[in-house]
């Protein structure tokens, strides 16, 4: 009499089963039991697999390249005039305090208005003395200038100090000259306090610019503070409003502007903003391409060959585990499933060399060739998946195989 | 329903077993055959005569295609695949002529597969194939592979894998035909000590000096049984 230690259910034995953490184990113990074997069989798969992400990549890397260099001075500008009707004439007009407003978005860095000033024809002289060796009275334009344009434009004193809100404020006669205006009325410092004459007003000139990285035309002339404009000339609107931006942030700043300088009429100014940064599109689709992806096409279907080949092999060599592995409890399904597992596992790890050998060529053409290398990050996650499928697909066949070979046979072959 | 601990643990009446080839062969005629727990059998005969197929048949590794054969009590005809399956898992331990012992993996990882197809937890796996070693006295040799071992030694891993999870029926099919005479001695000593701790063993050999160890014999010829006086 001895009792039966298993669970009995309605007089019949219990199944027999594997878990997954055992057919895992059974699996890689299949696959590494001829390690140098299973890399010769991966490679196809891997050098398949590269070669798609690698062409896939490069071909991203060289769509994505950007034309020409890229210019940080334009790409950070904005020039905000108002629509001039059809006649040419302005009817629109821009804010006073359209520096300030443009200040308070995200991303300016500096702004400035700028506005011509028409003197009457008056002619700017430093002199009250008539020498009739020389010229003493120039027509040179004059601009009137917010305070804040001076750091919008990148201007750099030679000499002097720039103009500054209290002077616009209180409408001071001040000028600041730009280097070619200076050189014209024959400034070269301010330490004596030097003047100029606008027509009959005396303006003390208190700076000299050196340079300016835009609106060059301000070099050869005489910048008086808006205020000043404003009180002698009458000037009724800023001309053109100058913004200085954050990089990358000028294409959402223009967007702002309108609604952040004129809410009442969206469509009353002119903002030019940079254009967005040259890129080859079309460069994806191309023979080379074509032929690369064909190439990997190929290498992958060779690699399904060999892994489907080498697991045939495999199950014949193997008759003999399969034969014991079916008398110890494996059914057919099992079996089946051991030898999926090790073809799919085989086209996974091909996958994943593969993508990796693939970013790798990306990467270091790109850097030779000084391009910002470009994947798709779906590539490189869905190379494994596809060698997995490619590996599982291959090892359907001699999957077949070992399912169908009879215990009784399998076990009398040596081994 | 009759009770499985009081019935035979091997019990076969009027199996036959006839493949169906041009003309169809009759591997097993009518074979009656009833073994109860404790026994040590030994199945002799010449081969072609029939005797693996009824160790297939008794394994569950094949099916008869006349008759009833009733393990521990259930007709195993009633049981679908993965019953069969489970029911070599865990009730009858193999033992084969040419060992097929796995030869990229350890003795112990050997032993160890046996418990692979039974869904059963991982722990304690490796204490218990060391305990079914230590049976044979091969835990010395747990961590070789089997290449480096004899084929006594390579015989004995087999038996300890059998071992593991304690079957109701240890099957060898002629387990010392590829085993010189001192060899064969000790793991037939083996098998007897086995016995003597209550195995029920079947043994099929077409020695008879192989077969007198056996405290039962039967004869097998052109697939008909025949019990020894």
């Amino acid at each position: 009499m001895r009792l039966l230690p298993f669970r009995r259910r309605t007089s019949k034995f219990q199944r027999s089963g594997i878990s997954a953490v055992d057919l895992a184990d059974e699996a890689s113990a299949g696959l590494f039991a001829r390690p140098g074997r299973m890399v010769l069989t991966v490679s196809g798969t891997v050098i398949g697999i590269a070669a798609l992400v690698a062409t896939l990549g490069l071909a991203r890397t060289t769509g994505n390249r950007i034309l020409g260099r890229f210019d940080e001075l334009a790409a950070t500008e904005i020039f905000i005039t108002t629509q001039t009707a059809a006649d040419g004439t302005t009817q629109e007009w821009l804010p006073w305090d359209a520096p300030e407003r443009m200040q308070r978005l995200n991303g300016v860095v500096a702004a400035g208005s700028l506005t011509s000033v028409d003197t009457n024809g008056a002619l700017i002289s430093t002199s009250p003395i008539s020498d009739p060796t020389s010229q003493t009275e120039f027509e040179l334009p004059v601009q009137a200038a917010s305070p804040g344009l001076f750091k919008a434009v990148r201007a750099n004193l030679a000499t002097g100090r720039f103009l500054d809100g209290g002077n616009s404020v209180r409408a001071d006669r001040m000028a600041v000259l730009g280097s070619g205006a200076a050189i014209r009325l024959g400034i070269t410092s301010v330490a004596q306090m030097p003047a100029l004459r606008i027509g009959d007003d005396v303006y003390l000139i208190v700076g000299i610019l050196d340079t300016v990285a835009r609106q060059q035309d301000l070099m050869g002339a005489v910048i008086i503070p808006e205020g000043t404009a404003r009180a002698d000339y009458g000037v009724t609107s800023p001309e053109l409003v100058v913004v200085e931006t954050q990089i990358g942030a000028a294409a959402l700043i223009a967007q702002q502007t309108p609604l952040a300088l004129r809410p009442d009429n969206v469509a009353a100014l002119k903002v030019a903003s940079p254009p967005e940064p040259k890129r080859v599109k079309d460069a994806v689709v191309n023979d080379l391409n074509t032929l690369f992806l064909l190439l990997g096409g190929v290498s992958l279907l060779v690699g399904a060959i060999g892994i489907a080949n080498v697991t045939l092999v495999s199950v014949i060599e193997r008759t003999s585990e399969i034969g014991l592995r079916r008398a110890i409890g494996a059914t057919r399904t099992h079996i089946a499933a051991q030898f999926l597992l090790e073809s799919t596992a085989m086209g996974f790890i091909g996958g994943i060399v593969g993508a990796s050998l693939g970013s790798i060529v990306v990467v270091v053409v790109a850097a030779v060739q000084g391009w910002t290398p470009v994947l798709d990050p779906m590539t490189p996650l869905l190379a494994p998946i596809g060698g997995a499928v490619i590996g599982l697909v291959s090892g359907t066949y001699p999957a077949m195989r070992a399912t169908r070979m009879e215990p009784v046979m399998a076990l009398r072959s040596g081994g | 329903m009759r009770d499985g601990s009081s019935a035979p643990v091997v019990s076969l009446s009027n199996v036959s077993r006839v493949y169906p080839t041009d003309p169809p062969v009759r591997a097993l005629i009518d074979v009656d055959l009833s073994i109860e727990s404790g026994d040590w059998l030994a199945i002799e005969g010449p081969s072609g005569s029939g005797k693996s197929t009824l160790l297939n048949v008794m394994g569950c590794l094949d099916r008869q295609t006349e008759g009833t054969y009733r393990f521990e009590g259930v007709d195993v005809a009633d049981l679908n695949d993965r019953e069969r399956a489970g029911l070599r898992s865990r009730r009858i331990g193999f033992i084969f002529q040419s060992f097929h012992l796995l030869r990229h993996r350890s003795v112990l990882e050997n032993v160890m597969m046996a418990e692979v197809y039974r869904h059963q937890s991982r722990r304690g796996r490796s204490e218990r194939a060391m305990a079914a070693l230590d049976r044979v006295e091969l835990t010395h040799r747990a961590d070789f592979l089997p290449t480096r071992l004899s084929g006594g030694e390579q015989q004995r891993v087999a038996i300890a894998r059998a071992l593991l999870g304690s079957p109701g029926l240890l099957l060898s099919d002629e387990p010392t035909g590829n085993l010189d005479s001192t060899t064969s001695g000790r793991i037939l000593d083996l098998l007897d000590g086995l016995h003597d701790e209550g195995l029920t063993i079947v043994m099929i050999t077409h020695d008879s000096e192989v077969a007198k160890r056996a405290r039962r014999r039967v004869h097998i010829r052109d697939g008909r049984l025949e019990e020894a006086s």
